[in-house]
């Protein structure tokens, strides 16, 4: 296995690398060899997942050398342990029916080829970022994912807000970046490392842990407190946390297979990983220490705002969008919260059910011929019953419908983790208030364009997608649905997993402390949460121009939230036009105050080039011209020579030039 | 070896200048034969191996002239030999020069050969300004229009460096009597040197490291003219924008890279002494040049000129890491912040020409035009053509996998080590460098195509065949970095082993 672990990633790389050079005609064999690859991939990965089972497993393949600088040898790896297996096996099941759901979603689209190229070069990426195991390879194959999301994101680049989000997506993203390279230096230049897992000596092992947590830096933080903060930046960039999740919104200019792999499902939750993954350097503060307190709150936060902000929006896109900044930030309140494997679980969880709502939006649009606004739709259920049933699965798994969905028991762990956080209440609170939210407006999109009547009139023929994009919708609404089995309090077989220990069966595990308690709580969220929305919108108007009932009762406070409390407004006044002034005014000065000294310079120059003319005129050339005088008659025949063409004298001056240098190199010894 | 190199190509410069009547067509491809030629021998010495070769020229030993290759000096004659070969093709292609253009080409190389691999200062110093006046010419005589002052700009800016460059050595020469790089570095070891200044100028010996400072912070200027260090790039801006577009390939592929060598060459291992004294200085000067560049290439609308400030900036973290160097620390730091500098430098130089390239060709095909609004949409029209520039693009930005990510990563590990303020710092340059670059992208490659009745025709074999192998060149650099760079080691070894004893 560890010989196979490199082809996971290896495998859609290449697919991705012959499709570079395939011509734009041969769309069809393009779609063939990233299906191919991704689906050696999967098979590997399938194998991997198998060998993690037994408790405990961490598989290191050999590392290999990358290139060395002065005394060091810089390696890079793979790692197979149940986090990675569990990454990758969640990637390439869900990415393989995207693939196939995308040959029907994309069949129309002329650079269909190109698209398989850029979805492969991603799988590849992404497989890399999660099986690496060293962190610069997960650095590396990072940016790499963000180039993919980038080249997806504006995929229709012929369409300017499309080409505007994807640059959007990549500087913002970068921010973070900046901010992951700073701490993956810091943590290199500490413990001399970067390779996670090496006989002992790796950054996630003792030895580094201990010099790590021994040192302290600016503002009596520990170096592992810093970087981590650093690398939680990193991770907010490419995560969608607050204040760096505005890209993310935008990033649904891209195709919605797009959306639903790089945007919702995988990428998006890279940043979760890289903060599983970098845990024991993140505790080593202990549980309340700088860097978990932070991520605990930054999650409660975005949890919260991204749930109101998408409560009064209208693009079904967007709302599942802010959904999932939301839900993204319910797995950094779990990592903060200590919660590891409830952060995966529900990670895990949401890229089945939020891939599915995706793919179920993506088959709604395409039935409506392109329309995205939520007021225009309504009663699709009859229209198209197939997407309606996958919908209705991954909106109650997102919402939390209780015992059958994945998302209520993953949701459940969240809770657990939070509530037992001895650093305070906050993150606990923020998270429920999120999650009631997040059951009423998944309810209000359900009933705005399932329910009640068609209100567009454009929008008369609504049909049904092909089985090739609903047969992938009935495979993740499965998955989301079966993947409950294995994380309940009752069998609880995820968490031990992830923790590397065998899985027992909790027969008592409502009876313990608070555990009822809890489950009742999320009852009551998700009853309030779908109650009060359908109190308000089972009767929405026929007339898809009226405003949305809340809206209507809050003005100002709805289209606060409608223009997600104003952060792109403030990021254009704060930062682009401050940044565009300054740099007009650096530019200004380069032209006004340094060019005119440059020029300066050249006069001095030039005055003491005529000063010294006029002294050879006025002082000695009279004389020399007088000797010279005899001398011009014989000159003439030699004038012919001078015939005042540069080029000439530049062709003897050469030449001279020439002459000397082979004299002089022939005459040297060797 | 090392004399042919720096011989063919001025017999080749020679023998176009006497085919009279040869058209500039005739004239290019026999400059491209020959440049062809030199590139594949300037990769032939084998630096693991290193070649010396002595010349006296009086009898007196200190005047004996070396020149060496070892494995930094190699890769900077590879770089020269790619990027000549490049730049030539390029004039061909787009029908520009004559037969004196491309003789005044293949004399830059040839003193660029010499620069080096000279190790003794004299042949050095007269390399390096023997590239001045070839460079001179061309932006002046074919450059844009306002090229007469630019290239005048050009040629008071360098040569105000040089002779600062040259009173520093005559004093070393004065003082102890050699002007053999290796061999003032032994004494530099010894810290030999100020004692020696001091009593060659009568002063009392506290003075000499003062002198030594001095004489240090002259060849320093000499030195930043070229890369060059904010705030000696007054005169680049114009100078690249002006210069007809393969010459600025040149310019920015080449000649700022002899400020760089020259840095590692000369100014480190000379001056070990005093680097802690001028680091403070060059340092907050290095961090400068890095914002900048970045800062001012985000307000230019002419795509030339923006790309002139990217590579203030990127030159800025060679820079910078020589600059953390000088300051000292730990071996390790010292030896990723040099590796990141040659590697940078390689690069830096293959993507430059290749992006600069890719302009020409805009420029070509919208007839002289290229501002940042003057196109969009050419994704449309010109897709292959997209999918190269834009891997150079992203080269550029330091995207892993790609030639500069590397350099990029070993520099600011460096210098993160060494000075973390000025890492943290110059990480910003990292960000707007991307801001910039990927508005030229969105500005020129995305949007609805602008001009539908006549789109500009996508790339001809010979431009794919030229940018594709520029390409190439970056995915090796970036996948397989030890193949190109493992030779330099014992030599960077070597410079570490000085600067760190």
């Amino acid at each position: 296995m560890p010989a196979l672990l490199a082809w996971i990633p290896l495998a859609p790389l290449l697919a991705a690398g012959v499709i570079a050079f395939l011509p734009d005609g041969r769309g069809k064999l393009a779609s063939k060899l990233a299906v191919g690859g991704l689906f050696v991939s999967l098979i590997i990965a399938l194998g991997a997942l198998l060998c993690t089972l037994k408790p405990g497993t961490v598989i290191v393949a050999p590392s290999f050398e990358w290139f060395s600088y002065g005394d060091v040898l810089l390696k890079l790896g793979f790692l197979l342990d149940p986090l990675s297996a569990g990454m990758a096996g969640m990637v390439t099941f869900v990415a393989m029916w995207i693939f196939i759901y995308s040959l029907g979603y994309m069949k129309e689209d002329q650079r269909f080829g190109r698209f398989f190229g850029f979805l492969s070069l991603f799988c590849g990426a992404m497989l890399a970022v999660v099986l690496s195991n060293s962190l610069l390879l997960l650095f590396m194959a990072w940016e790499l994912v963000g180039l993919a999301s980038y080249l997806l994101i504006g995929f229709h680049y012929q369409r300017p807000s499309a080409a505007a989000a994807a640059q959007k997506a990549f500087i913002t993203t970068r921010v973070g970046d900046m901010a992951f390279l700073l701490g993956l230096i810091w943590l290199y230049r500490q413990t001399g490392t970067l390779l996670f897992f090496d006989e002992g000596r790796g950054l996630l092992e003792t030895g580094a842990l201990d010099s790590l947590a021994g040192t302290t830096t600016i503002g009596g933080l520990t170096v592992s407190a810093a970087a981590s903060l650093l690398l939680l930046v990193g991770a907010m960039g490419k995560s969608g946390q607050v204040p760096l999740h505005v890209w993310l919104p935008d990033a649904m200019e891209g195709p919605t297979p797009v959306s639903a792999l790089i945007h919702a499902a995988t990428m998006v939750a890279a940043g979760v990983f890289l903060v599983a993954r970098m845990m024991p350097v993140f505790e080593l503060g202990g549980a309340t220490g700088p860097a978990m307190t932070a991520t605990a709150w930054i999650g409660g936060i975005t949890a919260l705002y991204a749930a109101l902000v998408a409560v009064a929006q209208y693009d079904f896109k967007r709302i599942l969008a802010y959904s999932t900044v939301s839900q993204l930030g319910f797995m950094m309140v779990a990592l903060g919260t200590g919660g590891v494997a409830a952060a995966m679980f529900h990670l895990i969880a949401h890229a089945f059910f939020k891939a599915l709502l995706f793919l179920s939006a993506g088959s709604v649009i395409h039935g409506c011929h392109e329309e995205q606004d939520i007021r225009k739709m309504g009663g699709l259920r009859k229209a198209m019953p197939k997407t309606f049933l996958a919908y209705a699965i991954g909106m109650m798994a997102l919402a939390g419908f209780p015992f059958l969905f994945s998302g209520f028991w993953s949701k459940e762990a969240i809770f657990h983790s939070a509530q037992v956080w001895p650093g305070g209440m906050g993150p606990f609170v923020l998270t429920v208030c999120a999650a009631l939210l997040t059951a009423f407006y998944m309810t209000r999109q359900a009933l705005l364009v399932f329910f009640g009547e068609p209100r567009k009139p454009g929008v008369d023929h609504p049909h049904e997608s092909p089985p090739v994009m609903t047969v992938p919708l009935f495979v993740l609404a499965a998955s989301a649905v079966l993947l409950s089995l294995i994380g309940t309090p009752f069998w609880p077989w995820f968490e031990e997993w992830i923790h590397g220990q065998a899985a027992e069966f909790h027969g008592g595990a409502l009876g313990e402390h608070g555990a009822i308690g809890l489950l009742l709580l999320s009852l009551v969220i998700v009853s309030v949460g779908v109650g009060a929305s359908w109190m308000i919108y089972r009767k929405v108007s026929s007339d898809s121009a009226a405003p949305d009932p809340l809206g209507a009762k809050f003005g100002g406070l709805w289209g606060f939230l409608e223009r997600a409390m104003g952060f792109d407004a403030l990021y254009q006044k704060c930062v682009v036009e401050p940044l565009a002034f300054f740099a007009g005014g650096v530019d200004m000065v380069e032209r006004m105050v340094f060019a005119p000294l440059m020029t300066f310079a050249m006069s001095c120059a030039r005055a003491c080039g005529l000063i010294s003319k006029a002294t050879d005129e006025r002082a000695l050339n009279p004389g020399f011209d007088a000797t010279c005088g005899g001398l011009k008659g014989r000159a003439a025949s030699v004038s012919s020579s001078q015939t005042g063409r540069p080029q000439a004298y530049l062709r003897v001056i050469g030449l001279g030039v020439f002459v000397l240098l082979v004299l002089y190199f022939w005459l040297g010894k060797s | 070896m090392l004399s042919a190199l720096i011989l063919l190509p001025l017999v080749g410069a020679v023998l176009l200048g006497l085919q009279r009547g040869l058209d500039a067509r005739g004239a290019g491809r026999q400059a491209g034969i020959w440049a062809l030629v030199i590139a594949f021998l300037a990769a032939i010495p084998n630096p693991s191996k290193p070649a010396e070769w002595t010349l006296a020229w009086m009898d007196d030993g200190a005047f004996s002239f070396r020149f060496a290759i070892d494995g930094i000096s190699w890769l900077f004659l590879v770089l020269t030999g790619v990027v000549t070969l490049l730049a030539i093709l390029a004039s061909l292609l787009w029908e520009k020069g004559s037969r004196a253009y491309f003789a005044l080409i293949l004399v830059i190389e040839s003193a660029l050969f010499g620069v080096f691999t000279a190790r003794h200062f004299i042949p050095w110093f007269l390399f390096w300004e023997m590239t001045l006046i070839p460079a001179f010419l061309l932006i002046h005589l074919w450059g844009g229009t306002g090229a007469r002052k630019a290239a005048l700009r050009f040629f008071i800016a360098t040569l105000g460096g040089s002779a600062f460059l040259l009173v520093g050595f005559l004093a070393l020469q004065f003082a102890v009597g050699t002007m053999d790089f290796d061999a003032l570095a032994k004494l530099a070891t010894r810290s030999e040197l100020a004692p020696k200044l001091a009593t060659a100028f009568g002063l009392p010996a506290v003075a000499g490291h003062n002198l030594l400072v001095m004489v240090a912070l002259a060849v320093l200027l000499g030195l930043a003219v070229k890369i060059p260090i904010v705030p000696l790039h007054i005169w680049l801006p114009a100078a690249y924008t002006e210069a007809p577009t393969p010459v600025t390939m040149i310019l920015t592929g080449l000649l700022s890279k002899m400020g760089v060598y020259g840095l590692l060459r000369i100014f480190l291992p000379v001056f070990p002494e005093v680097l802690p004294s001028l680091a403070p200085l060059l340092l907050g000067l290095s961090v400068a040049t890095v914002l900048l560049g970045a800062v001012a290439a985000l307000a230019q609308t002419d795509l030339k000129r923006m790309m002139a400030y990217s590579s203030v900036n990127h030159l800025g973290y060679c820079a910078l890491a020589i600059a953390a160097v000088a300051a000292g620390g730990g071996r390790e730091e010292i030896s990723s912040a040099i590796t990141g500098v040659v590697y940078q430098a390689f690069n830096h130089g293959i993507i430059a020409a290749a992006l600069f390239f890719g302009i020409g060709i805009l420029e070509q095909r919208s007839g002289g035009r290229r501002g940042l609004s003057d196109f969009g949409g050419l994704r449309s029209a010109m897709p292959v053509f997209c999918g190269l520039f834009g891997i150079a693009t992203f080269a550029s930005l330091g995207l892993p996998g790609l030639g500069g990510f590397v350099g990029e990563f070993l520099i600011f590990n460096g210098v993160f080590g060494l000075k973390p303020l000025a890492a943290s710092l110059s990480a910003i340059g990292l960000l707007l460098t991307a801001v910039f670059l990927l508005r030229m992208i969105r500005k020129v490659f995305a949007g609805p195509l602008r001009n539908t009745t006549h789109p500009p025709a996508d790339l001809c074999p010979s431009e794919r065949g030229l940018l594709g192998a520029a390409v190439a060149i970056m995915f090796l650099t970036g996948l397989l970095p030890a193949v190109l760079f493992s030779t330099a080691n014992p030599a960077i070894l070597e410079l570490v082993k000085i600067l760190h004893p």
